[in-house]
C-alpha cells in the first residue's frame, strides 16, 4: 500500500502541506511502514488538495478536498480497515469520474502518478527510453522523420509544425546551436506549463535532449517565468539527477552525444513569449521582437541556430519517439494530430487541466469534462488563446478543437488556456480587460501596437463609463485593423482579437451600453446601482453591518436603504443579502 | 517621506559583500544582465539608484542600459518592498470571478493602493498579470505562497492574521 498527495501549485495553495503533515502524523502515531510520496498536479484541481490510496493490488483511491478530520477517516477507515471513505472519493478504478475519463493523456502521462522528485519514477514509467533511442538508434533525419511523420505542431499557440523548424535547424550549419523550451507562459489564464514543469519535469528534459540530438545542438536552455518557483526548483532537481545518471552532459549514454542544459529566469514580460524576443531576453536585453527572417533556426541566441518550443511541444517528443508517430497520428484529426491540454478555469464547474483528442467538440470539453456553469448559470462565452484569442460564443460550441476550426471563429487555439463566461460576464469589460493587458505589455517598439492599442482601450473604457458614441464600433473595427498590420510581431498583431470577436458575436451589448448606457450583464460599474427592495426587505441589517463605506441605513426589522451618492458598487450588500430575502437588486 | 540616497548608499555599503559574489559569478559572461538584477534584487529586496549605477562600473555597462532593462521588466522593482509582498492576480479567470473586489478589500483594509507600501513597512500591494492558479481565482501570493479561491472577507482576514502574526512576534515592525 502507498499514498500519494498532489503537490502542485494549486495542491499546496489548497492545504496540501498540512495534509502531508497529518498523513505523516497518522503513519507515525499507528506505527505503520508506509510510504507517503508527492506526486504533480492530476489536473483535478477543483478537488484539492487530493490523496491517493494505491491497494496491494495497484487500485487506485482517490480522494478530494481532503481535510485533516479525512485523514483520520481514510487511515480509520481504508488503510486499517480496507474500507473507502465514501465521503471523500472522487474516482477508483471502477468507478471513474467524468472529469478523468474523458481524457487521453500523453502530455500529462505521468502528472498526478509519479513523484517529480524522482528520476527512478519517471523511468519506471518508460521515461528516457526515447532518448535512449534517439542516441543508439536513430540518425537525426530519422528523428526528423518520425516528428513529421506524427505531425506534431507547436502547442505554444501558433501551431507552426515541428519537423519545419528542427529541419530548419539541422541544416543550417554552424559548430554551435540552442535547443531552447519557452515555458514563459504569459497568457493570463493558462497554467499547463507550470503543471507539467511542476509534475513531470523530465519529460520535458528528455524532449529537449531529443531535439538536441535531431539538430546538432549541445546545450539547452530552458526560459521560464520567474512566478513559478516550484517548476524551478523541480527541474533544478531533475536537471541534477538526470546529469548523475548521464542522461544529460558529456557521453550521454556513453555515446559521443553531449548535451546539457540551463535554465533561465525570466523577469515578467507577456512579449518574451515571442520568439526573437525571447532571445532578446536570453542574451540579457530588453525583450523587444525584431523582423524575421533571419527566423531563429538561421540566428537566433547569439547568432547561432536556434530551435525553440513549448514546454508541452517537447512533453510529446518522447512519447512519438517510444510509441511511434502512427500511434500518436491515429488520434486527433489529419491536420491537428495527437492530444491538447487545456487550462480550465473561470465560471466553470470543475475546473483544472484537462488534456483532449483534437477536434472533440468545445461543448464536450466544457460541459462534461468541466461539468457546466458554476452555480448553473447560463454559458456566454469560452475565450480561448488568451490576449490574443476570442471570445467564442454558446452558438459555436460545436466547433472542434484543432488549430483551423478555433482559428476560424476568430479566436486561436494558443497555448490552452480556456476561461468559461457565464451570463454576469460583461464582454465589453472582457475586451477592455485584454487591451488593457497588451497595452501595459505592448513592448513599445512599433507605434501602432504601442500607441493603438492605448486609443482603443480609451474607447472601450468610455464605452464601459456610459459615454459611448455612435460611430464607436466602426472606429474600433478600422483601428483593430490598423494595429494588426502596423504591427512586427504576434503581440501587436493579435492584440485586437479579443475587441474584434466580442464585436462580430456581441455585438448588441456594445450597442446597449453605447445607445442605452445600460450593461446587460450589471458589470460596468458607472452603469449599474444598487437598490434594496422596501417590499422584501426584513431589516435583518446585515448588509448595513457589512457596507464597506456605510452608506446603508435603516431602523431594526424595518426596511433599510442605499445611499446612492457614497455608494462605491462594491455588490456587497447583494452578497450577503439572506437568500430567503433577496431584497438587493441591481439595476 | 525624505530623500533616500543616504539609505540607499548605505544599503550599497552593507551589502557590498554579496553584490560583490553575483558580479564574480556572472563577470565576463556575456548577456547576463537580467540573471545579475535578479539577483541583486533578492539580496536588497529592489533594485536601489546607487547600487545600479556601482553594477554599471563593475560591469562595464552603461547605467542607462542597466535602467532600461530593470524598467522594462515587470519584476524588477526600483523602490523598497515591505516584510510581506502580496501580490493580487490579475488573470482572465481572477478578473472574472471578482479580483477587482478583492483588491478594494485588501487595499481599503492596509490603506495603500497597489504599488505602495504601508508606513510601517509591513506590506507591499502590487498586481500581476497571471499567478497561473486560475482553478483557485481569484488568487492572491503572499511571499511566495498562494491564497484562493478568495472572498474580500476572506483576503482580509487572511492580511490581518499575517499582521496580527507579525506584531506579536515583536520587535521586527518598525
Amino acid at each position: 500500500m502507498k499514498l500519494r498527495i498532489g503537490f502542485g501549485s494549486c495542491g499546496i495553495a489548497a492545504g496540501a502541506l498540512d495534509i502531508k503533515k497529518s498523513v505523516e502524523e497518522e503513519i507515525l502515531r499507528r506505527g505503520l511502514d508506509l510510504d507517503a510520496e508527492i506526486t504533480g498536479c492530476v489536473g483535478m484541481c477543483h478537488n484539492e488538495p487530493l490523496l491517493d490510496v494505491l491497494d496491494d493490488s495497484g487500485n487506485v483511491y482517490t480522494y478530494g478536498k481532503v481535510t485533516t478530520d479525512a485523514v483520520k477517516l481514510i487511515f480509520d477507515r481504508q488503510i486499517e480497515g480496507n474500507q473507502p471513505v465514501e465521503e471523500y472519493l472522487v474516482a477508483t478504478a471502477e468507478r471513474p469520474n467524468d472529469f478523468l475519463s474523458g481524457q487521453v493523456r500523453l502530455a500529462l502521462r505521468n502528472c498526478g502518478v509519479i513523484n517529480p522528485e524522482k528520476i527512478d519514477d519517471y523511468m519506471d514509467q518508460g521515461g528516457y527510453k526515447a532518448l535512449h533511442q534517439a542516441v543508439a538508434e536513430m540518425s537525426a533525419q530519422e528523428i526528423i522523420a518520425q516528428i513529421k511523420e506524427s505531425g506534431l505542431r507547436g502547442r505554444g499557440g501558433a501551431g507552426f509544425p515541428t519537423w519545419f523548424k528542427w529541419q530548419a535547424a539541422l541544416q543550417n550549419r554552424s559548430d554551435v546551436k540552442y535547443v531552447v523550451c519557452n515555458a514563459d507562459e504569459g497568457d493570463p489564464g493558462a497554467f499547463m506549463d507550470r503543471s507539467l514543469l511542476e509534475g513531470d519535469p523530465h519529460s520535458v528534459l528528455e524532449g529537449m535532449a531529443i531535439a538536441g540530438r535531431a539538430i546538432g545542438a549541445a546545450i539547452g536552455i530552458i526560459y521560464v517565468r520567474a512566478e513559478y518557483p516550484l517548476a524551478i526548483k523541480r527541474l533544478e532537481i531533475a536537471i541534477e539527477q538526470a546529469r548523475e545518471r548521464k542522461l544529460l552532459g558529456k557521453g550521454i549514454l556513453d555515446s559521443k552525444f553531449n548535451f546539457d542544459i540551463l535554465i533561465k529566469k525570466g523577469a515578467g514580460a507577456f512579449v518574451c513569449g515571442e520568439e526573437t524576443a525571447l532571445i532578446a531576453s536570453l542574451e540579457g536585453e530588453r525583450g523587444m521582437p525584431r523582423l524575421k527572417p533571419p527566423f531563429p533556426a538561421q540566428s537566433g541566441y547569439w547568432g547561432r541556430p536556434t530551435n525553440i518550443n513549448n514546454v508541452e511541444t517537447y512533453a510529446n517528443v518522447p512519447w512519438i519517439i517510444s510509441q511511434g508517430a502512427g500511434e500518436f497520428n491515429s488520434m486527433g484529426t489529419d491536420k491537428s494530430p495527437g492530444t491538447k491540454v487545456f487550462a480550465l478555469a473561470g465560471k466553470i464547474k470543475r475546473g483544472g487541466l484537462v488534456e483532449v483528442p483534437m477536434g472533440i467538440p468545445l461543448r464536450q470539453v466544457i460541459f462534461k469534462l468541466g461539468d457546466g456553469i458554476k452555480n448553473d448559470r447560463r454559458f456566454k462565452a469560452v475565450q480561448m488563446g488568451g490576449p490574443s484569442g476570442g471570445c467564442i460564443p454558446e452558438q459555436l460550441l460545436d466547433t472542434p478543437v484543432d488549430y483551423d476550426s478555433i482559428t476560424r471563429t476568430g479566436a486561436i487555439m494558443g497555448s490552452g488556456g480556456m476561461v468559461v463566461m457565464d451570463e454576469t460576464t460583461c464582454m465589453v469589460d472582457v475586451a477592455r480587460f485584454f487591451l488593457d493587458f497588451t497595452r501595459k505589455e505592448s513592448c513599445g517598439k512599433c507605434v501602432q501596437c504601442r500607441i493603438g492599442t492605448k486609443r482603443m482601450l480609451e474607447i472601450l473604457e468610455r464605452i464601459c463609463r456610459g459615454e459611448g458614441r455612435e460611430g464607436d464600433i466602426e472606429l474600433l473595427q478600422s483601428m483593430a485593423v490598423k494595429v494588426k498590420e502596423g504591427s512586427l510581431c504576434g503581440l501587436g498583431q493579435s492584440a485586437p482579437n479579443p475587441v474584434l470577436t466580442t464585436i462580430r458575436y456581441f455585438r448588441d451589448e456594445y450597442e446597449a451600453h453605447i445607445r442605452d448606457k445600460k450593461c446587460p450583464a450589471r458589470q460596468c460599474k458607472a452603469l449599474i446601482s444598487y437598490h434594496i427592495d422596501p417590499e422584501l426587505c426584513r431589516g435583518c441589517g446585515r448588509c448595513a453591518r457589512k457596507c464597506p463605506v456605510g452608506c446603508i441605513s435603516g431602523e431594526k426589522k424595518k426596511p433599510h436603504a442605499i445611499d446612492p451618492e457614497r455608494c462605491i458598487k462594491c455588490g456587497t450588500c447583494l452578497e450577503v443579502c439572506p437568500p430567503k430575502y433577496h431584497a438587493v437588486f441591481v439595476e | 517621506m525624505g530623500c533616500s540616497c543616504q539609505h540607499e548608499q548605505t544599503l550599497l555599503d552593507d551589502k557590498k559583500e554579496l553584490l560583490e559574489d553575483v558580479i564574480s559569478a556572472y563577470k565576463g559572461k556575456a548577456g547576463s544582465l537580467v540573471a545579475v538584477l535578479q539577483d541583486v534584487q533578492g539580496i536588497c529586496g529592489y533594485l536601489p539608484q546607487p547600487v545600479m549605477r556601482w553594477l554599471g562600473k563593475e560591469l562595464g555597462i552603461k547605467p542607462a542600459k542597466i535602467y532600461g532593462v530593470a524598467t522594462f521588466y515587470t519584476q524588477f522593482r526600483l523602490t523598497p518592498v515591505g516584510k510581506y509582498l502580496i501580490m493580487l492576480c490579475q488573470g482572465t479567470a481572477c478578473h472574472v470571478n471578482g479580483a477587482e473586489r478583492i483588491e478594494t478589500a485588501v487595499s481599503r483594509e492596509l490603506k495603500i493602493s497597489s504599488g505602495e507600501t504601508t508606513d510601517d513597512g509591513v506590506f507591499t500591494l502590487d498586481t500581476v498579470a497571471c499567478l497561473g492558479c486560475c482553478s483557485l481565482a481569484p488568487v492572491m501570493m503572499i511571499n511566495g505562497r498562494a491564497y484562493g479561491p478568495l472572498t474580500p472577507d476572506g483576503a482580509v482576514k487572511i492580511v490581518k492574521d499575517i499582521y496580527k502574526k507579525e506584531t506579536q512576534s515583536g520587535g521586527e515592525v518598525q
